[in-house]
């Protein structure tokens, strides 16, 4: 099993003639992902590397089935592109676009939220279930299947903690890239939902950064409902308030969003918090012994 | 990008805000000759990027153009937390009976802009909600619907203004939320919106933050930036699409990724030792943007030691060896360099930096213990 992505996945890539588009989805091909279509408008018709491509998503899912997008799209066109992709009727939209403006994204969450359609990102490194499906950027070569399920704000950062855990002979089952973004379509409270749901998953990583309170939102979940370990690490435990870490969420705001907050937050809830990226895999391995 | 009072001020007089008809100077003859022109009493005001400019003398009521001058003698040149007037807005007087506090902010958890108000105004909004959260009064605005008047009047009654208040206040919202959305703001404030003595409601203060983001599709905006009031480095690395930001430790980092950024200084902290500096180069770094980076933190005369921490996945192990390694050539640094290649190319990255003299890590724990004892020594 898995969340999100796996076997099950018929993938269209939204931008797929573009630079970024092209060169990942060979990627995700190589992987053994089961990418059906491409949409770029204005050159249906053609194909990459024997996959079509279509003016339209709409045309895209008719013809071939596709009930999940990856969108390779600039900033200033990938708003239109997430709402294309929901109307045209794919249950999972995954956004890897960075740069979006904020306000586009309150409208844009806002109508996917009428519709009941899913948003991972934007502005992130996208889903992977090792095995099944790559739907993203990241380096497959570094995951494994296994009993690990990670959700994560940040890629490589992300990546350190999946190396580590290989390393070790733990492996993942699903990984979700949330994204460094002020306003996303699935936050950490989803993912732990899903990942409780899911029979693979024995034990969960949280990777959080400064800014907002979607970390507090999730340990108030893992304390009164969750069953399954978490294993935690936030970074920005350095960062100074009010300034923009990188990514556009990851910033302190009038004293709140501290990763020291945040820390805390998630030791009350019971999670054994990392003190940095590569002892995240030595707890885990601790907890998944522990059970 | 944060913008003066006068540019918030002058956006939201655009939208239906009534604000003070001030004018901006840069010399204290130029407030005398604004003085003369306006009447007086008029408030000198510095025009730097900081909170509690009142507090800090940088704002100052004059009864006649000559006080007008000489007040804006002390005020401009002044050092205010740390950046130097040089523009002041010189606004005439109000004569203030009851300040609000009236702001739009994207609330992240809800997903939406909301409208905030409050009796408590002309004081830091932050201080209000710590000591008396109660005293401010929040609605959150469907994206569809935008500020619709109802809400406006509920947050009115809801402060306890005055009936006749009712139909301007709802103006002034309604304003402030329009240019909030059509300026893709982060954030707009006024405070305080005063009502004066013969019952004229005006913005006396006004803040706006704009979404960097946006910034492409608000080139007007864009010509707004204040370059001198920010790290010319910071400028820098914006050119060449870099993330920076300068701290004040001695030991220089450059990673790909802004999370792995942030747990690299973190753990440099952990292990003893003191970023001086937040670098993110981005995915799939050129040698010309690697480069780029290291000249940056190499200008920083605090740098003891420079932390290279590159998770390859998009971003190619040897193209950044490449750029390190230019970076290095050009700039000669007096510098140790501690370096952490791992993920694509990694080899071919090593290889090249194999001659090079710089010590390498394995593992970014490693790395960090290495650079801080380097420092130590």
């Amino acid at each position: 099993m898995s969340i999100l992505v796996g076997k099950d996945t018929r993938l269209v890539v939204q931008g797929i003639t573009g630079r970024e588009g092209r060169f990942h989805t060979q990627q995700m091909v190589a992987y053994g992902t089961n990418v059906v279509a491409g949409v770029t408008p204005g050159k249906g018709g053609m194909d990459v590397d024997g996959i079509p491509v279509f003016d339209t998503v709409r045309e895209a899912v008719e013809k071939t089935g596709a009930n999940t997008s990856i969108i390779y799209v600039p900033a200033r066109f990938a708003p239109d592109a997430i709402l294309e992709a929901a109307d045209a009727g794919v249950d999972l939209v995954i956004c890897i676009t960075e740069g979006i403006p904020t306000l586009d994204m309150v409208q844009v969450r806002r109508y996917l939220d009428t519709v009941g359609v899913r948003l991972v990102g934007p502005n992130c490194p996208g889903v992977i279930t090792p095995g099944e499906a790559k739907v993203g950027i990241m380096p497959g070569h570094i995951h494994t299947p296994g009993p690990v399920g990670i959700v994560s704000r940040s890629g490589t950062l992300t990546y350190e903690a999946v190396y580590a855990l290989t390393m070790r002979g733990i492996g993942q089952s699903t990984v979700v890239g949330i994204g460094g973004d002020p306003i996303i379509g699935t936050t950490f409270l989803d993912a732990l939902k899903m990942f409780e749901a899911d029979p693979q998953t024995e034990a969960v990583v949280l990777i959080g950064e400064i800014g907002g309170t979607e970390e507090e939102r999730a340990a108030e979940y893992i304390k009164s409902e969750m069953t399954k370990p978490v294993v935690g690490f936030i970074a920005g435990q350095t960062a100074p308030p009010g300034k923009r870490m990188g990514h556009a969420g990851a910033i302190i705001s009038g004293g709140k969003g501290t990763a020291a907050e945040k820390i805390a937050a998630l030791k009350a809830a019971g999670v054994e918090v990392a003190r940095h990226p590569e002892e995240i895999a030595e707890l885990v391995e601790k907890v998944l012994k522990g059970k | 990008m944060n913008l003066h009072e006068y540019q918030s001020k002058r956006i939201f007089g655009k939208y239906g805000v009534p604000v003070p008809q001030g004018e901006v100077a840069t010399t204290p003859e130029e407030v005398r000759a604004i003085a003369e022109r306006m009447g007086t009493p008029v408030v000198v005001k510095a025009q730097v990027l900081v909170g509690g400019r009142g507090k800090a003398g940088g704002i100052k009521l004059a009864r006649t153009p000559e006080e007008a001058e000489e007040v804006a003698r002390k005020i401009l040149g002044m050092n205010l937390k740390g950046l130097i007037v040089k523009k002041v807005l010189v606004d005439p007087a109000v004569d203030i009976q009851s300040e609000i506090y009236l702001g739009a902010v994207i609330d992240r958890a809800q997903r939406r802009v909301i409208m905030m108000a409050s009796s408590e105004g002309g004081v830091d909004i932050e201080e209000v909600a710590a000591r008396t959260p109660e005293k401010i009064v929040k609605v959150a605005i469907d994206p569809f619907l935008g500020l619709r008047e109802y809400q406006a009047r509920w947050l009115a009654q809801a402060i306890g203004l005055d009936k006749q208040y009712y139909r301007p206040f709802t103006k002034v919202a309604l304003g402030l939320y329009k240019a909030f959305i059509e300026s893709d703001a982060s954030l707009a404030e006024i405070n305080p919106l005063v009502i004066t003595g013969d019952g004229q409601m005006i913005g006396v203060d006004g803040k706006m933050v704009v979404d960097d983001n946006a910034l492409f599709r608000h080139p007007d905006i864009e010509e707004m930036r204040d370059v001198e009031a920010e790290d010319p480095f910071e400028l820098e690395a914006r050119k060449y699409g870099i993330s920076y930001v300068k701290l004040d430790g001695e030991i220089g980092c450059m990673v790909n990724g802004a999370g792995l950024a942030m747990a690299t200084m973190d753990i440099i902290k952990l292990y003893g030792g003191n970023p001086a500096n937040f670098l993110d180069i981005g995915g799939g770094a050129t040698a010309e943007r690697v480069a780029a980076a290291l000249r940056i933190i190499l200008s920083d005369p605090n740098v003891k030691a420079v932390l290279i921490n590159i998770f390859g996945g998009i971003t190619r192990c040897d193209e950044v060896a490449r750029g390190i390694l230019a970076a290095m050539d050009e700039v000669k640094p007096q510098v140790p360099f501690v370096v952490r290649l791992i993920g694509t190319n990694q080899e071919e990255g090593q290889k090249l930096l194999a001659d090079a003299d710089m010590i390498t890590a394995n593992t970014l724990a490693e790395a960090a213990q290495k650079v801080v004892s380097l420092v130590q020594q």
